[in-house]
């Protein structure tokens, strides 16, 4: 059995997989944060007075607030001062093709598997690539501007719709909602931006890469998604960085609006470096994500497969404001070594028949530990209201661990609310069985898990799910000793 | 095909196997019968490489090679298959992708192309024909809410799947009614043939109505005690296990 050993000794040392650094000329902000840097960041953007102004009062209100301590994580002092707040790649000019990108961007994203081209050509992906804060490149736009619908950055959006971002920005995660998020508001550097007009069906699949690129550059992401009356839209997140010896800051921000009949679809496959296999190293993923069921029968369905970060803290919701309105969190989270998640959703439950439904699936690895945090909130006047609930957790070794905080509020006698949850371990038994087919140990664990997680990829776009596949049987590799 | 001399297996630092030889030559079907405890399935688990079943002595060679050196996913792919006395559930995958996965896992290491999912069907059908096994067993996962029957059934479709070169039966018959114990029979037999070998451990003479060995041996105590031809098995039908056991209790002390 001496070979088993020396196979996993291998497997467990395998670096991450995506850990290399792109050489491209960077224009970045004295390190520290006050007014000034805020105005250096606006001004940079030439953005309009308005939007300085509601950064500055963003910057005022976080100074008087308090980092979050009631994660069920653990971390070291994050020096606020000791980051640079923009960065941008010099040669920043208005490309009419993709074939004017930088090449060593381009060759960045090759390396990812992001065939930019392939997938312009062939998979009806729109790909807006994100790159250290600033859109280099955005396909599809011209015939999604035929339906009418708007996908570009978001500084693209405050210089061309600035009457939507004003209507909308913050109205789902207030500037003052919380420290990570007041933070965001202030500094926020780049993003995305999607209106759907009324009616109107995305026929394809909205998607952005996020990489996070320069050294000691925390990244404030910015993404703001409005779906008018019956429009329908899928937006698909997927994030890879490379390797970095310094805990690099993530905080974003993104706010869905589901108006009357719309259905917002949103994706995340989250693959940030996620520490070494002692713990070293590794992005702090603080992000604020809620959507509001404005409209009466709207949806919101977030899905995310979580399996990079040191630190994960997220908690995508919903705000069930309008009637028979449905929000849905479907979550895989993976965390091995030293990986630490607290993640989970809040449904709010406003409006009348109203439903929602949490599928949350953890996997602990190492000495991962993985919490589920999660809220259902029906109001006075939600009657009717129904929710359904189910955290499963899988251990993997016996160094893990695996945490469920549900809280429940319920102010509304008619509501309807049903709790599962599950904790199993991976038995050496399935182990095992899959070996004694001829399945590898290594392939055996990575279909033994995809099982566990398949209510979640089902949920997930096509292209998407293979992806989250191959991401969890990389994020645990070596895992099984 | 396998020679096996004086292996010893201990499971939990308790020596279950003590010595154990057997010559299975290509072709042939060997009966494993014996009282519990006697170290039946501890035989047929130690040869698939089950990590909770330890060798402390002896050899396996398997077609020229140390099976003991092999893990246990590189003896399946060299063609040992043990069709297990529990079946495992692994919920949320689909018993069509496990046995897809196996199969290829298997052909790769032979130096054969991986099948597609159109041709992988096509041998798929042709197997659940010849078994009387319903499609729908294809698309659930592999053996949750299966009932004990259906569980033996798919044990029995994965070998034929996988044609294995030696073929392990852990008890294959407990728990099984006279039709599905008919089903799991001529499944093996269905698959005899000169270039293959049986070792099916079982605790009745019943299932050998159906499938009739070559060879039938009796453990007890971890030794085997008795060898003899399909006679044997009546004999022990007849007589009990009592009737070759006094003696291997008395050497044990």
């Amino acid at each position: 059995m001496s070979t088993t050993t020396e196979q996993i000794k291998e497997l467990a040392n395998t670096e991450y997989k995506y850990g290399f650094v792109t050489e491209v000329e960077q224009d970045i902000a004295p390190k520290g944060l006050n007014e000034d840097i805020v105005r250096l960041i606006s001004s940079k953007k030439e953005e309009p007075a308005w939007l300085l102004e509601w950064r500055l009062k963003a910057f005022r209100a976080w100074l008087k607030m308090e980092e979050p301590k009631w994660p069920n994580v653990k971390y070291g002092p994050i020096d606020y001062q000791g980051i640079s707040y923009y960065a941008a790649p010099k040669e920043k000019k208005k490309l009419a093709s993709l074939d004017e990108v930088d090449p060593e961007i381009r060759a960045t994203f090759d390396k990812l598997g992001i065939p930019i081209e392939e997938q312009k050509l062939l998979s009806n992906v729109a790909v807006d690539a994100v790159f250290d804060s600033v859109s280099v490149a955005t396909t599809f736009r011209s015939k999604l501007a035929e339906l009418g619908i708007i996908f570009c950055s978001f500084s693209e959006a405050v210089k061309n719709h600035p009457e939507l971002v004003k209507q909308y920005i913050g109205s789902v995660v207030p500037h003052t909602d919380n420290y990570f998020a007041a933070l965001n508001s202030a500094v926020f550097s780049d993003g995305s931006f999607v209106y759907v007009p009324k009616g109107v069906r995305c026929p394809m699949e909205l998607s952005t890469y996020f990489r996070i690129n320069a050294k000691e550059t925390g990244q404030f992401e910015r993404t703001l998604i409005v779906c008018d009356e019956g429009a329908y839209v899928s937006y698909l997140e997927g994030c890879t960085a490379p390797m970095r010896d310094e805990h690099q800051l993530h905080a974003a921000v993104v706010e869905l609006v589901a108006h009357t009949d719309a259905t917002i679809k949103y994706s995340t496959v989250q693959n940030w470096y996620p520490g070494d296999k002692n713990g070293k190293g590794g992005i702090y993923n603080f992000v604020t994500k809620r959507g509001i069921c404005k409209g009466d029968r709207s949806k919101i369905t977030w899905t995310q497969v979580e399996t990079g970060s040191a630190i994960t803290w997220k908690y995508p919701s919903c705000i069930l404001q309008g009637h028979d309105s449905v929000g849905e969190f479907y979550s895989v989270a993976v965390t091995n070594n030293f990986q630490q998640a607290d993640t989970g959703t809040k449904m709010i439950h406003l409006g009348k028949n109203t439903r929602s439904t949490i599928v949350s699936k953890g996997i602990s690895a190492g000495r991962g530990q993985n919490t589920y945090r999660g809220a259902v909130k029906i109001g006075k006047n939600a009657g009717n209201a129904r929710n359904y609930s189910q955290c499963d957790s899988l251990l993997i070794g016996d160094r893990c661990g695996a945490h469920t905080f549900p809280y429940l509020e319920i102010k509304n006698t008619t509501a309807k609310v049903e709790h599962e949850a599950s904790t199993s371990k991976i038995g050496e038994d399935q182990i095992f069985y899959c070996e004694s087919r001829g399945i590898a140990k290594e392939d055996a664990i990575n279909m033994i898990v995809s099982g566990f997680c398949k209510e979640v990829f089902r949920e997930l776009p096509m292209e998407f799910a293979v992806e989250a596949q191959k991401l969890l049987g990389i994020s645990l590799e070596g895992s099984v000793g | 095909m396998l020679e096996v001399r004086n292996l010893k297996v201990r499971v939990d630092d308790k020596e279950i196997l003590r010595g154990v030889d057997l010559v299975v030559k290509a072709g042939e079907v060997h009966a494993m019968m014996g009282p519990n405890g006697s170290g039946k399935s501890t035989l047929a688990r130690a040869l698939a490489g089950h990590p909770g079943y330890e060798v402390t002595d002896g050899t396996a060679i398997y077609q020229g090679h140390d099976l003991l050196d092999m893990d246990p996913d590189e003896r399946a792919r060299e063609g040992v298959f043990m069709a297990f006395q529990y079946p495992v559930e692994i919920p949320g995958v689909n018993n069509a992708y496990f046995l897809k996965a196996a199969l290829n896992a298997r052909r790769k290491h032979q130096g054969l192309d991986e099948l597609d999912a159109m041709d992988f069907m096509k041998v798929v059908k042709e197997k659940l024909k010849v078994l009387h096994i319903d499609d729908s067993m294809l698309q659930r996962s592999v053996n949750e809410g299966f009932s004990g029957g259906e569980k033996k059934r798919n044990e029995i479709f994965h070998m034929a799947v996988l044609e294995p070169t030696l073929a392990v039966l852990d008890e294959t018959d407990s728990g099984l009614d006279i039709d599905a114990l008919r089903v799991v029979a001529d499944g093996v037999n269905a698959m005899r043939s000169p270039e293959r070998s049986f070792v099916v451990v079982t605790h009745y003479q019943r299932l050998l109505n159906y499938i009739v060995p070559d060879y039938v041996h009796v453990l007890s105590d971890g030794r085997i005690v008795r060898s003899g031809g399909r006679e044997l098995a009546l004999e022990l039908e007849e007589k009990g296990y009592g009737w070759v056991e006094p003696a291997a209790a008395g050497a044990r002390k």
